[in-house]
């Protein structure tokens, strides 16, 4: 029953985001205070995640390829799709869930339990918009960024690691790059940044929003928050891989 | 002027408010007391809709704030101002923004024009020079006159005060005491306060009511509570050998007799 209730209220939170805001400026200010928050704070891990997956999945995918036959710039086209397919969107997501998802637990969790929520509403300000929408829409904005900075990232740290390792040449890994590449790719992975993007946001602020009891309420939230993000991630990612591709 | 009708409160099958009424009245201070979990604070978020109560209605002036929806709903709520048992401040801001926040959220005043009302209400709150500081640099006592400062800076007509003086020393209690007491005064607003400390029970309670498990006991002020012959409130207000002591005082001083078999001169053998 839990779970019904959970959804439920979950679904209210969305609902309840949607009024009037009370002074345009100050949201913005808020969506721009969080668009640095997601996206400017999140950058750094970030770009070290994706350089080193594209590094790895060089030399793994290199390791692996034994046979004489298969051309050197196909490990450059496999590095490619594999990240970004998979390994920007989907694993950049999963860190941010446990980067930025965690942020948002526990800072509206922390706003809830010091009574900061209810001093908003006692003020008449809608504290599910001031709050909540703002991170899901920089979230929505941020993220997509994100993963296309993480798949240059990806591609350049394969590049450099193919390069340094003697694996393949420079030329040889741009030349692979340019081989059989399939736009749609690319807009697959824009879809599931976006899926992504609103799961990180909406699910840890739902948690947080509603916590109940002290600190150590807090930390299960955001644990509990980034948890079922996390799973939902890759839910959604079977889901949209089954049903896009 | 606002007033309680008939409000029940219940969660998860147990009644905690039960069948409460009262009137509080404007440039007064509106005392609400009581033991831990004698409902006060529950009828307090009743009263400021932060609960939506079971049973009855709560009146603003004369207009019904329980049945009321959206845009009226936060009409009055801009009325209200808010200091929190724990000040509640923002965090992430400032003194000078916390106060900002409700002038930045709903007028259209230049910058200037709100930080002269921000310094205007942080003076009035004895905060000087502590504009740029964040609440996790001020003092307990600070962050409730800053809290206050926020909850007074639109005006209101209704301030409400959840425990002011938990977690302050005796003496800082009463500066804010004193504060809210003069604030009220000054800006003619109803001021409804809920706490447990004696001090300001004596101290400002222009109108005390008394909540004994979820009900109202007793509703009087702050002269009469000395004559009241409640024992449930005795027992509460006047816990101590001392506060006894006290009251016996202050009756003696009011009508010029002991009224009952307490000595409260010691003997002449009787070393204290």
């Amino acid at each position: 029953m839990t779970i019904f209730s959970d959804i439920g209220r979950f679904l209210l939170m969305l609902k309840g985001m949607f009024s009037k805001p009370e002074n345009q400026k100050m949201y913005w200010k808020e969506l721009m205070h969080q668009c640095s928050e997601i996206g400017v704070g999140s950058l750094g891990i970030v770009a070290i995640i994706s350089v080193f997956i594209g590094a790895v999945s060089t030399i793994q995918t290199a390791y692996q390829l034994v046979s004489p036959l298969i051309p050197a710039s196909t490990i450059a086209q496999i590095v490619r799709d594999t990240v970004i397919l998979e390994f920007a969107p989907t694993l950049v997501c999963i860190v941010l869930a446990g980067v930025a998802g965690s942020r948002i637990a526990s800072e509206l969790g922390n706003m809830r339990v010091s009574e900061q929520i209810d001093a908003l509403e006692i003020m008449g300000v809608n504290s599910k918009t001031y709050l909540i929408l703002p991170k899901i829409t920089a979230a929505l904005l941020m993220i997509p960024l994100l993963v296309v900075i993480a798949m240059v990232l990806g591609i350049w740290g394969g590049r450099l690691a193919g390069t340094a390792a003697g694996i393949l040449t420079g030329p040889v890994y741009d030349k692979g790059l340019l081989e059989f590449f399939v736009p749609f790719n690319v807009i697959f992975a824009l879809i599931k940044a976006y899926v992504f993007a609103f799961i990180i946001s909406s699910i840890p602020a739902f948690f947080g929003y509603y916590v109940k009891g002290g600190a150590l309420e807090i930390g299960k939230a955001s644990t509990k928050a980034v948890v079922v993000s996390c799973i939902m991630i890759l839910f959604a990612d079977y889901l949209l891989s089954a049903l896009l591709l | 002027m606002i007033e309680v009708k008939n409000i029940k409160k219940s969660f998860g099958g147990k009644a905690v408010i039960q069948d409460v009424s009262c009137v509080m009245k404007a440039g007064q201070c509106n005392l609400i007391i009581g033991s831990s979990g004698s409902g006060k604070t529950v009828l307090q978020k009743c009263m400021v809709g932060l609960f939506e109560p079971d049973e009855g209605h709560v009146l603003y002036n004369g207009q019904d704030f329980t049945a009321m929806k959206g845009e009226h709903k936060t009409a009055i709520r801009k009325e209200i101002g808010m200091l929190f048992q724990g000040a509640a401040l923002f965090d992430s801001l400032t003194v000078e923004e916390n106060v900002m926040f409700p002038l930045s959220m709903f007028t259209t005043d230049s910058f200037r024009k709100k930080l002269d009302r921000v310094n205007e209400v942080l003076t009035r709150v004895n905060i000087v020079d502590a504009n740029k500081k964040y609440p996790s640099e001020l003092s307990g006592g600070m962050k409730k006159r800053v809290a206050l400062a926020r909850a007074i800076v639109l005006n209101p007509k209704y301030l409400f005060c959840d425990e002011p003086n938990s977690g302050l020393d005796p003496q800082t209690s009463l500066v804010i005491d004193r504060l809210i007491k003069e604030i009220t005064l000054e800006y003619k607003m109803t001021t409804v306060i809920n706490t447990h400390d004696m001090n300001s029970v004596m101290e400002i309670g222009d109108y005390i009511l008394y909540m004994y498990q979820g009900q109202k006991e007793w509703e009087g002020n702050n002269k009469e509570i000395i004559f009241s012959k409640n024992q449930r409130l005795n027992d509460f207000i006047f816990a101590s050998e001392f506060l006894q002591d006290a009251k016996d005082m202050r009756m003696l001083e009011e009508t010029g007799q002991i009224p009952h078999h307490r000595n409260i001169f010691p003997k002449k053998d009787q070393h204290l």
